[in-house]
């Protein structure tokens, strides 16, 4: 290998920053087309009338000073904010326990808190309703509050968002250096001076990261106040009026722009935070093992039971929803409602297509994210374009999937595109939702990625090897935990994904998910619920195989987490 | 030794060529499979469960053309027309709402077609331009679903009337969609306006918002929270209802009596088809009798009232409940009157009890 190497000495430097460069300059390449000719059609519908004319901010200022519309605003601020404080803290507490704790049976809890992401959105809202709206067996739990409003917001997308913060959360707290705690030790640090001075700071990315998400997902997210949220009016619901209630895409698109504020924000905050960042696994780290502290993995128990009880209660009462005959009035437990009678034929159909959906948007979602993650973090030129990079990496998570669909519809349909060849086709679903849920897979990755060391770069450098080896040899395997999830977190968000592909689907590639969602609007919500659990289960049996695959390749790459 | 020392341009390359081969697989499968069998691509706001039927019977009569839906509420399918405008996918509707096909129209995605048959249609489910720019297949209306479990609980009495509804008994316990975000709301709102006279019916709305527990984003929502006993009362779609009843939901619907506000499930061609002698065979289908008799087996109300059968659920006069419905106001007016709404009832965001 080195003789290779040293063969042309001089001209690996530019080789290397070429293609550091080429690889950054193709993802900016990629993301012109998915992500920022589809938002530049939305632009347009927000700044011109119907006949093109020129109308300029008339939209957004007609927006803002609407009393009705500025109270949309405020709720959005106080429901966003008091979900993220809550889903994180929750996270938090749950990802320490996996990671730091001697708590048996951390696997299980690992998977549990992957279930609401398996759940399509219906079941969180049917749940709840089941649980604690006027017939709900829990109703005595909210003291009288009402459901449909901010606390039936909160609750839904606390529970939805909790995955997405114990992902990047547990990603942050995996990767320890041992010396450090030891270090600590030695010197007789209390547990809670070495929680404050150790542990926060190597995590404090991850926090910091996994609040800007929740809060972004929050305020941007329809799917919760829709069906829970009565008439508590947010931004997103305000999108969904004017786009599906009244067709009014000039006017969607004008509160469209207003969430990328939001975005923007988080691109700062993130940008501030990575600053503040060192790098936790130094090259010459070692493995931490938490010792044994009855207490600490006592508590951790506690509250592991407790928050696998709730999210098991959720899931637990739409799986029952989906065996009743009728709720409330005849709860005889039935199979009836997994024969899909109402939408014969296409049940099975949409079923594959959506196994399809996830299975290619995993796939090629998770090289690219960790191919572009990596050359945005340790990449050493190009300041300007890694940059630029990272903030299309943050947008769509600003973007309400529905007004994504929209862009994509816009600016894919285009008579004179020759892109438009894509549209109604798999191919184009697959390259929407890798977009729509790219962030977080990304953040998740830079996460992993940035507790890697610098000096395992120089090194590399120095010893004259190119970049992949260092990739292969050290930051794969170190990494592939975080890949593995990413993974399956991009398989469960294309299974069941609905906003952003509603508009783009075809005769032959409708989705389980939408077939779920009009089920639930004809009516026919036990049928809902039931394709709602078949789509978990698969998910499920995907955890299990996906656990078998995990398990082969940790045991041959993972050597140095034990040495 | 080259690709060695260049592995991203290599990864780069095999990326864009992946990428490359997905969209050459799906521009195959854009091609027609079989030449000799046309497939037309229709839009249907149609509920799920009907769609079989329909399809059948139309390729039955017609063996070389085939069916291809694309399903979704009425909302999102016309979202999805007027967004794919510039360069129509569709080539027919079949089963969208009326009121939607003249907001189509106003971008000209509608082209003018007399299926045979034609005269035998109601003239109110025939557009008035002559040629035709849609017919239409059956009418649905807006309806009260009432929780008779649910009523008797709460002791209330069972309302016969929209005017019913205002009473302070009834405080807090109806659910209604917000016409913002649903059409069956915004139906029941220019029934009223159009049944009562502006004043009056903004007077109604007014009394009723004081009893409003919440507004929903759906049509169909109130319907099933009543059935579920979320609520006791409920303005929703006589359809939804019934079918709820027919599922053993302790459900009754109550056919107002001053008049109900109504809309159809149309039919039209789309500007633009590649196939035009296959979609007008789809035109002529739809104001079939054939077609009629599958229509009445879920809505009274048909194209061709002679071949109309009562239907389980619904009154045998309901016919006589449809208000007067002027489409053309309605389209007319539909922005202002939102707006109105919206000034009115949208602010209270404070869930009342």
């Amino acid at each position: 290998m080195s003789s290779l190497a040293l063969n042309l000495p001089r001209w690996r430097p530019l080789w290397q920053g070429l293609s550091d460069r080429g690889l950054l300059l193709f993802a900016l390449a990629l993301a012109v087309p998915t992500l920022l000719l589809p938002l530049g059609t939305l632009v347009e519908h927000a700044f011109f009338d119907d006949s093109g004319r020129w109308v300029g901010f008339a939209r957004f200022l007609g927006y803002l000073a609407d009393p009705a519309l500025q109270r949309s605003l405020r709720n959005s601020l106080w429901v966003s904010t008091v979900s993220t404080l809550i889903s994180v803290t929750l996270a938090f507490l749950a990802a320490y326990s996996v990671s730091r704790t001697l708590l048996p049976g951390r696997g299980l809890l690992r998977l549990v808190l992957f279930l609401p992401l398996m759940a399509p959105s219906l079941m969180p809202g049917l749940a709840l309703v089941y649980w604690f709206g006027e017939q709900g067996l829990a109703k005595g739990l909210l003291f009288g509050a009402e459901l449909y409003g901010p606390v039936g917001i909160v609750i839904g997308s606390v529970f939805w968002t909790l995955p997405l913060a114990f992902l990047i959360l547990s990603t942050a707290f995996a990767n320890a250096d041992g010396r450090l705690f030891e270090a600590a030790r030695v010197l007789g640090a209390s547990p809670f001076r070495v929680f404050r001075t150790v542990t926060l700071p190597s995590v404090r990315y991850g926090l910091i990261g996994s609040a800007v998400v929740v809060f972004t997902q929050v305020f941007t997210d329809f799917g919760v106040p829709k069906v829970i949220g009565g008439q508590y009016n947010v931004l997103p619901t305000d999108i969904y009026k004017q786009v599906i209630g009244q067709h009014n895409f000039g006017m969607g698109s004008a509160i469209s722009l207003v969430l990328i504020l939001p975005a923007l924000l988080s691109f700062a905050v993130d940008r501030w935070s990575a600053s503040k960042q060192s790098a936790a696994l130094g090259a010459r780290a070692t493995r931490y093992t938490p010792p044994p502290d009855r207490l600490r993995d006592g508590l951790a128990g506690v509250y592991a039971l407790l928050l696998s009880a709730a999210v098991l209660a959720v899931m637990g009462m739409a799986v029952y929803a989906s065996l009743v005959s009728y709720w409330p009035y005849n709860l005889t437990l039935t199979l009836d409602n997994y024969r899909f009678e109402s939408v014969p034929g296409t049940g099975w159909r949409a079923f594959r297509n959506s196994l399809e959906l996830a299975f290619h948007t995993a796939c090629f979602g998770t090289v690219l994210v960790f191919l572009f993650a990596y050359f945005t973090e340790k990449g050493r030129k190009g300041v300007l374009l890694r940059n630029a990079f990272r903030l299309f990496a943050m947008l769509p998570l600003a973007i309400p999937g529905l007004v994504l669909g929209l862009g994509y519809v816009f600016y894919f349909n285009a008579p004179g595109n020759p892109l438009n060849v894509l549209y109604g086709g798999m191919s184009l679903l697959v390259i929407c939702t890798v977009v729509h849920f790219y962030s977080v897979v990304h953040m998740t990755a830079a996460t992993a990625i940035n507790q890697l060391d610098r000096e395992f770069e120089a090194a590399n450098a120095m010893l004259g090897a190119p970049a992949w080896r260092l990739l292969r040899k050290v930051t794969l395997p170190v990494c592939l935990p975080a890949i593995l999830d990413i993974w399956f977190y991009l398989f469960v968000n294309g299974i069941r994904t609905v906003s952003a592909v509603i508009f783009l689907y075809a005769t032959d590639t409708t989705l389980a998910s939408v077939a779920s969602l009009n089920l639930d609007d004809s009516g026919e919500t036990a049928e809902a619920c039931a394709m709602a659990v078949l789509i978990v289960l698969a998910c499920l049996l995907v955890r299990l195989l996906h656990w078998l695959v995990s398990k082969f390749l940790l045991a041959r790459l993972q050597h140095w987490r034990h040495s | 030794m080259f690709i060695k020392h260049r592995p991203h341009l290599a990864l780069a390359a095999v990326a864009l060529s992946l990428l490359a081969a997905c969209g050459k697989k799906s521009a195959e499968e854009a091609a027609p499979a079989v030449a000799e069998k046309t497939s037309l691509v229709v839009y249907t706001a149609f509920e799920p469960e009907q769609l079989p039927a329909f399809k059948q019977a139309f390729e039955a009569a017609n063996p070389n053309i085939g069916i291809d839906w694309v399903r979704d509420s009425t909302g999102v399918i016309t979202a999805r027309l007027l967004a794919e405008k510039d360069n129509p996918r569709a080539d027919a509707v079949w089963g969208l709402a009326a009121s939607s096909l003249l907001l189509l129209d106003n971008y000209k995605l509608l082209e003018a077609y007399a299926p045979q048959g034609v005269e035998k249609l109601d003239p109110r489910f025939v557009d008035s331009h002559t040629p035709p720019l849609w017919t239409a297949a059956d009418a649905y209306e807006a309806a009260i679903c009432v929780n008779t479990e649910e009523l008797k609980k709460k002791n209330l009495p069972m309302p016969a009337s929209w005017a019913d509804l205002t009473k302070p008994v009834y405080k807090g316990y109806v659910v209604m969609p917000n016409p913002n975000s649903s059409g069956t709301g915004f139906l029941a709102v220019a029934g009223w306006l159009q049944m009562m006279g502006e004043d009056k019916a903004w007077e109604y709305m007014n009394a009723l918002d004081a009893n409003i527990a919440r507004y929903t984003h759906s049509g169909s929502k109130p319907c099933k929270e009543v059935a579920t006993g979320e609520v006791p009362v409920g303005i929703s779609l006589g359809y939804t209802g019934v079918k709820q009843k027919a599922k053993g939901a302790p459900v009754e619907i109550v056919f107002a009596s001053e008049g109900l506000g109504w809309d159809m499930e149309a039919q039209a061609i789309i500007a633009g088809t590649k196939k035009p002698e296959a979609v007008r065979k789809l035109m002529d289908f739809a104001v079939s009798e054939t077609a009629n008799k599958l229509y009445n087996q879920a809505y009274p109300m048909i194209g061709i009232p002679a071949l109309a059968q009562p239907v389980s659920g619904y009154p045998a006069d309901i016919a006589s409940k449809y208000a007067k419905n002027d489409f053309a106001w309605v389209a007319g007016n539909r922005e202002r009157v939102l707006a109105e709404w919206q000034k009115r009832y949208s602010s209270k965001t404070e869930p009342k009890t």
